[in-house]
């Protein structure tokens, strides 16, 4: 038996650490749909269905400019001294992936500018006969591969890294796990499928989405698995960390709503859209969307209240 | 060059909260944070119980997760004496230090910036011990270089029975405790 008492009652800090409200789930949350969007808007552009044509790959970009503005400003919003934000962009720290991520959302930025000036048609770009030419340039084939390229590479950075963001705080027991990079960039993938499987306008389109979006969601069921096997595995510390989430406090909202409504759910329904039982429906990529806000809320709640169970 | 430690003596303290007193006073902390602060672990099964008081604070630590994980390198290791500090116009106020520090050591000041124990070394750099170990009543806190094997804390530490906060959090804290 450990009593221990301390005298410390710093905000934030104690009794459990909350320095993280609602600011950096969604702003994970966002960051992974971009993320996911240019992947797929890259993947897409790189098959040649490419602007001109009637593809999601001409919305994803302007979307997703508005997303990561969006996350951005959460994340702005939760920096305590802002009014010194610049001081990221005047240097690189190597070992933070903090420092990694300031720079990889200042690329996130021309990259899908890129995007979304390649699908301008000629009328809206009069006024600036050069942007015009950059822009038609942009719509060749051989540009749209290499935006498409540029765009996959900056996704997958960008999934990636919201998920080692947390994973390199070591002393958080629940976040000390490799697997959540992978996990954030295929939620990331599967919420940004299922959003754009909603807003596809061509209809084979749609439904190669939608294949896409069950694929990310088995995955991400796998990479779950492997998440908490691999922290029951891996010594006291780690496996009570992971009874946060299999007997604890969040274990309810973590399998219902992120595990049951985020993944088997829309997983079954768009299994039926696919199989042509049932007709397209909004509730399934809505489910996946929300399971994939819910996972950050609950691995960035959970993860916070997660220590070292040594005194 | 200087690497600085603490060792503090558990069967000496008796838990008065002066190091926390001195702390605040002689560092303008503000009400209702601390810098340092007084724990009890009361340990074992009865009638075989063991209590031992602590005076906590940055451990800082010689494997720093608070300084790797800085975005803007506010989060440092100090030439002078390996003390971990924090430039406070260097500080993003991203909270990034306070997650990433298995001790809770840090807190965000009101200003907005980081903020923890800096083992007073703007009285370290005059000659003078922090506020902390100078005004323990019971004379329980030492403070000096662990690279030199002839400093008091190096000597306690090679001859008496001590332990860190949380080794296995494998951050090599510096402030050792007897007993």
């Amino acid at each position: 038996m450990i009593e221990l008492l301390t005298t410390r009652h710093n905000p934030l800090v104690d009794p459990v650490l909350h320095v993280w409200d609602w600011q950096i789930p969604v702003y994970l949350f966002l960051g992974g749909w971009v993320a996911g969007s240019m992947v797929l808007t890259g993947y897409l552009q790189r098959q040649a269905r490419a602007p001109g044509q009637s593809s999601v790959s001409n919305r994803l970009p302007w979307v997703g400019l508005l997303l990561i503005s969006l996350g951005m400003g959460a994340l702005f919003l939760d920096l305590e001294h802002k009014l010194y934000v610049w001081r990221m962009y005047l240097t690189l720290q190597p070992l933070s992936p903090m420092s990694w991520g300031g720079w990889i959302l200042l690329l996130v930025y021309p990259v899908l500018a890129l995007g979304a000036l390649a699908t301008l048609a000629d009328g809206w770009l009069d006024r600036w006969p050069a942007l015009a030419a950059f822009a038609r340039q942009l719509r060749s084939p051989a540009a749209a591969r290499w935006v498409g390229l540029a765009n996959i590479t900056i996704g997958i950075a960008l999934g990636i890294y919201t998920g080692i963001l947390l994973s390199s705080l070591g002393a958080r027991p629940l976040w000390a796990s490799a697997v959540l990079g992978p996990l954030f960039l295929v939620s990331g993938l599967s919420a940004a499928a299922a959003f754009a499987h909603l807003i596809a306008p061509d209809h084979g389109e749609q439904e190669q989405l939608i294949r896409f979006d069950n694929l990310f969601l088995v995955t991400e069921l796998a990479l779950i698995a492997l998440f908490l096997v691999g922290h029951l595995t891996a010594g006291a510390v780690h496996a009570e960390a992971a009874q946060l989430l299999l007997g604890g406090p969040y274990t309810a909202v973590f399998w219902v709503l992120v595990v049951g409504l985020g993944i088997l759910l829309p997983l079954a329904i768009q299994s039926l859209m696919v199989a042509r039982r049932i007709a397209h429906t909004l509730i399934a990529p809505l489910l996946v969307m929300l399971g994939g806000l819910a996972l950050r809320f609950v691995i960035v709640s959970a993860g916070q209240y997660s220590h070292w169970i040594t005194p | 060059m200087a690497r600085f430690g603490m060792v503090i003596d558990t069967r000496r303290c008796v838990g008065c909260m002066d190091c926390v007193i001195a702390c605040k006073t002689e560092n303008g902390v503000p009400d209702g944070y601390c810098r340092d602060w007084i724990s009890q672990r009361l340990q074992g099964e009865m009638p075989d119980l063991r209590l031992a008081i602590t005076s906590e604070r940055c451990n800082h630590c010689d494997s720093p997760p608070c300084v790797t994980c800085c975005p803007t390198g506010a989060s440092h290791v100090q030439e002078f004496g390996k003390a971990v500090l924090v430039d406070h116009d260097k500080c993003i106020g991203c909270k990034a230090c306070l997650a990433a520090c298995p001790y809770g050591a840090r807190f965000i000041h009101p200003d907005g910036y980081a903020d923890k124990c800096t083992f007073c070394m703007h009285r370290v750099e005059r000659g003078l011990e922090p506020a902390c170990v100078a005004v323990c009543p019971t004379h329980s806190m030492y403070f000096g270089d662990l690279d030199d094997p002839d400093s008091q804390v190096s000597r306690l530490i090679a001859s008496s029975r001590h332990f860190v906060l949380k080794p296995d959090a494998g951050t090599r804290p510096r402030i050792f405790y007897l007993g």
